[in-house]
């Protein structure tokens, strides 16, 4: 059985500029979303203060919850639906700067049973961050995803380009430049944001196209998984930063497949135009490519519908991390080869035009 | 080739069986004797989300414990200086860690420097000051001594709260001191968590004072308590009602007997009330201290304070000998139990704040085990299903291959003592997806070496040789990111990135080797014709 029969032949690398105009604009609605919320839905991992899932032994609503909370002058606390409808399970969150979280649970479990009657509702989960290990928390994550970009970082310059020395020479400026922001005192999301844009402006000087590729195609995926959780009003806790990490590892696990056939290609066929390499290529893969996104796809929505309503939105992020993974290997990574003139070969007509004014994308 | 192939089976067969070992532990309540003899027990651990429990981050407040510190010294150097006869105006605590002091004549400076020199090293004089003819002298702690003290207090705190938990009776509790100041609490399956951090979190300050009978607290109130006094409460909670009355007590702030010397308490039915109540017994040096305060002191009222909240203030009969003292108050059998339990562990040497708390009931955990394992198997079954289909005999090859390396993660999970968690599962779940990735590239190249006509033989080897590289690289990108998450996680977290890394390492073992050895099993003994894939 075959879904893609071999000598198929899509021109991925004609349709780029729509395929930029359309990350461009999902991009662009991520950040308007991120304004207009007033940046990320920070869940009490990072913002600190307490969580309680309830569940109700009858169907009620949030209404009446709130009502009942009255008593302790919680009514304004956020209270939502978790899970099914059935399952009469509610999130009460409490996050105010000089609440006492201590006996929190306890005292809206009993100030609730007085509305609904003892024994009909049960406290199935509590998570208290004060807000000293809510900076913690927070700067934990900001570190593992600045070292994990690093290590990719490194990895990918110098796996790519097979110039090791240039990947250590990347990787000394990007210590450097990070080292001395945070001497000027800088956040470490700016260490993150400084190391970024280092990385891009060293890969396009010493056309380290490969390495730009992925990284830039990594930025897209992360930056657009974060938008659609901002548009959904979903929280960001540790298990999705653990998700978007994630992502970034199997993202480029599907870029460097297609750029490895690429650079294989390229060895085999030094004549062809690189438009014209990048297209087979990635037609040559289209196969693996679609199944094993298929497969994983498969199995994180058996963990999405499944799983339960604990480990929904963490299913949700890798659903959605590995749909715009797979498109950006395809449609942001590769066709960035394109960006630089190429060497030698006089310019070619056709529907794919090398160089330009494509820009770059940035979060 | 013959003898390569065997040990290559070998070493897979014997990889199998291992696992099989480690796993069986997880799935059955009671092994058989011989094996409890020779083989590993270990169950795979269930991380706190799965199981119900507890976690706790608390926080020494080691500033108060240097606080503490000073306002004994200042005690004592009061004692001293009377003793020395240096006329002093007053000492004073002055922003928890300072004292200030204030001569009377500034030229016994040199006799207080001496003072200080022999009994009180740990302190160093900030500055001195003269003023309407006395000399004010600033003093503070050697910061050498804060350390000592701020460490010391934590590792009491460590201990006594150790102690407390063991008392109350957790299975496998793990308490863990973080950093310097922190302490890590883990209490799985515990039933009641309300009382477990009431348990943990007190402070347990017992003390006796005695109640300032000259004046009433109602005018203390109103116009300040007189020196030496202080106003403290009883605090009454109405069961049903929830509805709190404070009854305020004058007493003199001196401490007249303290908790370190209980030796131990027992909780009793009282009989005539049949209410419990708790009974202490105090050391020698406590009886003694205790029969002389009771001496000298019938038929005044004796209150008994914990953590400045009065219990109770009953009136001294007689002089009590023998050492014993009890505590009433309208216990409930829990109340009167966890209070023995914290006067028989100890104070705690300064406050703790809860940090974190994170909770999970037990019916949450069963749920959430539940939906795991149900993600898992139907997720398992369309993947093998698919593969079998699109990838015939191929498929079924790596269908095998991906059956292995469910075990193999479990196996390496009970082997390792490793956590599960939800994230964990959700770990296993995506390298069922990815791992197929491996067998995925494997294929197509095979299938694109027998379009190009080679035979089985070089189509299978060349499909291998070219694929091989390309799956360890697209691999370690993800295996930095786990190790990333390994390193910065915490519970939860860890569990995933433990699942995920080791699905990796088993589906590259698996993909490159298993799937290997079944091809060329294929290829040499049952010589196959064509590679169905």
């Amino acid at each position: 059985m075959e879904l893609i029969k071999p000598g198929t032949h899509i021109n991925f690398a004609g349709v780029r500029r729509y395929a930029y105009g359309f990350s461009l604009l999902l991009i662009l609605v991520t950040v308007i979303s991120l304004i207009t919320h007033g940046g990320p839905n920070y869940g009490v991992d990072f913002a600190g203060g307490i969580l309680i899932q309830m569940k109700f032994n009858r169907p009620t609503t949030a209404q009446a919850i709130r009502d009942g909370l009255k008593g302790l002058n919680m009514q304004h606390s956020s209270i939502q639906r978790f899970g099914a409808q059935e399952h009469n399970e509610f999130l009460i969150r409490v996050q105010q700067e000089e609440q006492d979280y201590e006996g929190l649970a306890q005292k809206v479990q009993t100030t609730l049973e007085q509305t609904f009657g003892k024994g009909a509702l049960e406290v199935r989960r509590v998570e208290m961050v004060g807000p000293k290990v809510g900076q913690d928390l927070r700067q934990k994550a900001l570190f593992a995803i600045f070292y994990a970009i690093l290590f990719i970082v490194i990895y990918i310059s110098g796996r790519f380009e097979l110039k090791w020395l240039m990947s250590i020479i990347l990787a000394l400026a990007l210590m450097a430049a990070v080292y001395l922001a945070s001497m000027m005192g800088a956040g470490v999301t700016w260490l993150i944001i400084l190391a970024l844009l280092v990385t891009l402006v060293v890969c396009f000087i010493f056309q380290l196209k490969f390495a730009l590729g992925a990284i830039v195609a990594l930025i897209h995926d992360v930056t657009i998984t974060l938008g659609v959780f901002s548009l959904l009003n979903l929280e960001i806790s540790l298990t999705i930063v653990a998700a978007l990490l994630t992502i970034v590892g199997y993202s480029l696990n599907d870029t460097i497949i297609v750029f490895d056939r690429i650079r294989e290609n390229m060895r085999k066929s030094r004549k062809e135009p690189l438009d014209v390499t990048i297209n087979s290529s990635i037609n040559e893969t289209l196969s693996r490519t679609i199944l094993t996104s298929g497969t994983t796809m498969v199995v994180v929505l058996c963990l999405l519908f499944l799983g339960g309503p604990v480990i929904s939105d963490f299913a949700l992020a890798m659903a959605v991390g590995i749909l715009v993974g797979t498109y950006s290997s395809i449609y942001v990574a590769s066709p960035i080869l394109l960006i630089w003139p190429p060497q030698g070969a006089p310019a070619r007509s056709g529907r794919a035009k090398p160089g330009g004014r494509q820009g770059k994308k940035k979060s | 080739m013959d003898r390569n192939l065997k040990w290559r089976a070998a070493l897979v067969l014997a990889a199998v069986i291992a696992s099989l070992i480690y796993v069986y532990p997880s799935l059955t309540s009671s092994l058989p004797t011989f094996w409890k003899k020779a083989l590993p027990e270990e169950s795979i651990q269930l991380g706190l989300d799965l199981k119900g429990g507890m976690h706790l981050i608390l926080e020494v407040q080691t500033e108060k414990a240097v606080e503490s510190a000073i306002e004994r010294t200042i005690d004592e150097i009061k004692y001293s200086l009377q003793k020395a006869r240096v006329p002093v105006n007053s000492v004073t605590q002055v922003e928890g860690q300072q004292i200030g002091l204030v001569l009377a004549r500034p030229e016994d400076l040199p006799k207080l420097n001496k003072i200080l020199d022999e009994d009180f090293r740990y302190l160093v004089t900030k500055g001195t000051s003269e003023d309407a003819g006395r000399l004010n002298v600033s003093l503070g702690m050697n910061p050498k001594e804060a350390v000592r003290i701020k460490e010391l207090a934590a590792a009491q705190a460590l201990e006594t709260i150790r102690n407390r938990i063991d008392q109350f009776g957790v299975s496998e509790p793990d308490i863990r001191p973080q950093g310097e100041d922190r302490i890590v609490i883990q209490l799985p399956g515990v039933k009641d968590p309300k009382r477990a951090v009431a348990l943990i979190g007190k402070t347990a300050r017992l003390e006796f004072k005695l109640v300032d009978e000259a004046n009433s607290p109602e005018v203390a109130l109103r116009d300040g308590p007189p020196p030496g006094t202080e106003i403290l409460y009883h605090v009454q909670t109405d069961k049903e009602t929830g509805r709190t009355t404070k009854t305020p007590y004058l007493l003199r702030k001196r401490a007249l007997l303290t908790g370190e010397y209980v030796t131990d308490a027992r909780v009793t039915i009282d009989q005539q009330f049949n209410e419990p109540y708790v009974n202490l017994n105090l050391d020698a040096k406590g009886s003694t201290l205790f029969e002389r305060i009771t001496e000298a002191h019938v038929k005044e009222r004796l209150a008994i304070v914990l953590d400045n909240n009065v219990y109770s203030a009953p009136v001294i009969q007689e002089k009590i000998s023998g050492g014993r003292a009890r505590i009433t108050g309208s216990f409930t059998m829990d109340e009167a139990r966890d209070l023995a339990i914290v006067l028989r562990a100890g104070a705690l040497p300064a406050p703790v704040k809860v940090l974190e708390e994170r909770t999970v009931g037990p019916s949450l955990g069963r749920d959430s085990i539940q939906q795991g394992l149900n993600s898992i198997i139907v997720g398992l079954l369309l993947v093998l299903v698919f593969m079998a289909v699109y990838y015939r005999m191929s498929g079924v090859i790596a269908d095998v291959a991906l059956c292995l390396n469910v075990l193999l993660i479990m196996a390496a999970l009970a082997a390792f003592g490793a956590t599960l968690t939800l994230p964990g599962i959700a770990g296993i779940i995506l390298t069922i997806g990815m791992s197929v990735d491996a067998n995925v590239l494997i294929f197509e190249r095979i299938r694109e070496e027998v379009r190009l006509g080679k035979t089985p033989r070089a189509a299978v080897d060349g499909g291998f040789s070219k694929a091989i590289l390309t799956i360890l690289d697209a691999n370690v990108t993800t295996l930095i990111a786990a190790l990333v998450l390994f390193q910065f996680g915490t519970g939860p977290i860890r569990g995933f990135a433990v699942t995920l890394s080791v699905g990796i390492v088993a589906s590259l073992f698996t993909a490159i080797f298993v799937s290997r050895l079944i091809f060329d099993y294929l290829l040499v003994k049952v010589k196959m014709k064509a590679v169905s894939v």
